[in-house]
């Protein structure tokens, strides 16, 4: 019987072949030159500008460098740089750890609760009105110099778009999906971790991007307001000696540090929801 | 215990349901004997979905008594029967086994265990190597495949099917009447099935309950036990056949 039950015709839709070397291999090269090729030269070409300006004015250094000099600070600096770089990275990379665990958790709980989630909603929403990087200076005077005020306020600024995005992303779920699932003996809990869960993955990721570039502004006003160490500290020290290029120099690693972080969420995002559609990236 | 009712795997009787001033069902009566497959044929937006939801405890009647059975309650109803939706409702994150096999996991089983069940039905039902294929790399015939596996793989004695082929084009659609006729008479279950196809309704069932325009009323009752080890076309255009679909067309009064 195995037999007359096979399709009669193999109905397996077209699945793109694996691109050959040669002619496809151009193709997929003028593919990427033409999706990375016009921001790189927009970068390229607004650098170039700036450094043709700072020199045709004459600007001097200690008001605004060239980039030929922030590069060339960058190097002769990277014994102060480099240590400043990797507290900061380490209160971004925790910061947003522990954002990332904590959203997602009460996301799912207020999901879970919805007569929690109308009393905390409001609260979360109302909370945003808070400019958080003034809670800085309390968070130093409770918790110290150390590592512990920039953690927290760097998970503050990082929480938000989590909580809000899982929240709706786990509220979005096709309805007919969850009665298919009732259908098929589905616990509440089976639901949430085989459909809904799933479900809000992309939607969970795109808040993490967001706090991906929002980290490093919660970790320099951590250090701002009160820190011996970090790229906060660093470009902080640097303003009343007029080492304006060391502060453009701890800029271009902050943005380095974003990017970075960004990039990761992209990848695991890639590694942990392979059926997104792609193209935003 | 051998009584006339216990044969019966569904019962109804009055079913009446409304959706706010809409009025779905009115008085809807149907008996589906153990094992044995009947199709509701009815005008779109006649309240056929809304009969397989009652059936499934997915809603309860307004008035009426619905039961699976020995069950009454939704709860019970719903934990006697598998719906298999009208759209696929496959889950991209999911392999084409692990969609099929996950009523097993919401059961309990691990996924290992799971997969083991699912994959000799895999086989058995013309979805060999397309085990991993994710379901946006299926066509929609092997899709509805997968999906009235994952029906099936919930091992309920009651199987609802909500026009199954609905929206596949008139090609796919034979050759699944044709795969599903053979799927069913493979696994002996209970099936009932909504379509607004008449043709597909005598084709798949050995009873085709005619419904009216919305609210829906049962307006006749066609035995269509006819069949025969005949291919669907010899099927389709036997004299036989084709005086039921009058039949059937009359009652439904176009």
């Amino acid at each position: 019987m195995s037999d007359v039950m096979r399709p009669a015709v193999d109905e397996r839709a077209e699945i793109p072949e694996p691109a050959p070397s040669g002619p496809a291999g151009a193709h997929r090269v003028r593919s990427r030159v033409s999706r990375y090729g016009p921001p790189v030269l927009l970068i390229l070409g607004g650098i170039g500008l700036w450094e043709l300006i700072v020199r045709l004015a004459h600007v001097p250094e200690y008001l605004f460098p060239a980039p030929s000099e922030i590069a060339a600070d960058m190097k002769t600096d990277w014994p102060v740089l480099e240590p400043a770089l990797l507290v900061t990275l380490r209160e971004i990379v925790l910061g947003f750890a522990i954002a990332a665990a904590a959203g997602v958790g009460l996301a799912v709980l207020l999901h879970l609760f919805p007569v929690v989630r109308r009393a905390v909603y409001p609260l979360l929403i109302g909370s945003q009105t808070v400019p958080i990087i003034v809670l800085a200076p309390i968070l130093v005077i409770l918790l110290g110099y150390g590592i512990l005020p920039k953690l927290v306020i760097v998970a503050l600024i990082c929480f938000f778009p989590i909580v809000v995005n899982g929240i709706d992303g786990l509220r979005s779920v096709d309805g007919e999906l969850i009665t298919m699932m009732r259908t098929l003996d589905a616990s509440r809990w089976a639901i949430l971790r085989r459909v809904e869960f799933p479900a809000a993955l992309p939607s969970i990721f795109s808040g993490m991007r967001i706090a991906a570039t929002f980290a490093s502004i919660g970790a320099v006003f951590g250090e701002w307001s009160g820190s011996n160490q970090g790229l906060g500290y660093v470009m902080l020290a640097a303003t009343p000696n007029l080492l304006t290029t060391r502060i453009f120099a701890a800029i271009v690693c902050l943005t380095a540090i974003a990017l970075v972080l960004f990039g990761a969420v992209s990848l695991l995002e890639r590694i942990f929801v392979p059926w997104a559609p792609r193209g935003y990236r | 215990m051998a009584g006339a009712a216990d044969a019966l795997a569904i019962e109804a009787h009055g079913v009446t349901k409304s959706f706010g001033r809409v009025a779905a069902l009115a008085g809807v009566g149907l008996s589906v004997a153990r094992h044995s497959r009947v199709a509701i044929v009815g005008p779109s937006g006649g309240g056929k979905t809304t009969i397989l939801r009652i059936v499934a405890g997915l809603l309860d009647p307004d008035a009426g008594l619905v039961r699976v059975a020995e069950a009454t309650s939704a709860p019970q109803r719903l934990a006697r029967c598998a719906l298999m939706p009208q759209r696929d409702l496959l889950l991209p994150w999911r392999t084409a086994l692990d969609n099929a096999a996950i009523a097993l996991e919401n059961q309990g089983l691990s996924r290992a265990e799971a997969r083991d069940r699912t994959r000799p039905l895999f086989e058995r039902f013309g979805l060999a190597s397309f085990e991993k294929a994710r379901p946006g790399e299926l066509s929609g015939g092997m899709r509805q495949r997968v999906s009235f596996l994952r029906t099936l793989m919930a091992d309920k004695d009651v199987l609802l099917l909500d026009e199954p082929f609905g929206a596949l084009d008139s090609i796919t659609r034979a050759q699944m009447q044709e795969w599903l006729l053979k799927a069913m008479d493979a696994v002996p279950r209970t099936v009932l099935l909504v379509t607004h196809d008449v043709e597909e309704a005598l084709l798949l069932s050995r009873r085709v309950v005619v419904l009216s325009q919305r609210p829906g009323r049962v307006v006749a009752v066609l035995d269509a036990d006819h069949r025969g080890g005949r291919s669907r076309r010899e099927v389709v255009t036997s004299p036989e056949f084709v005086t039921l679909k009058e039949q059937a067309l009359e009652a439904l009064g176009s």
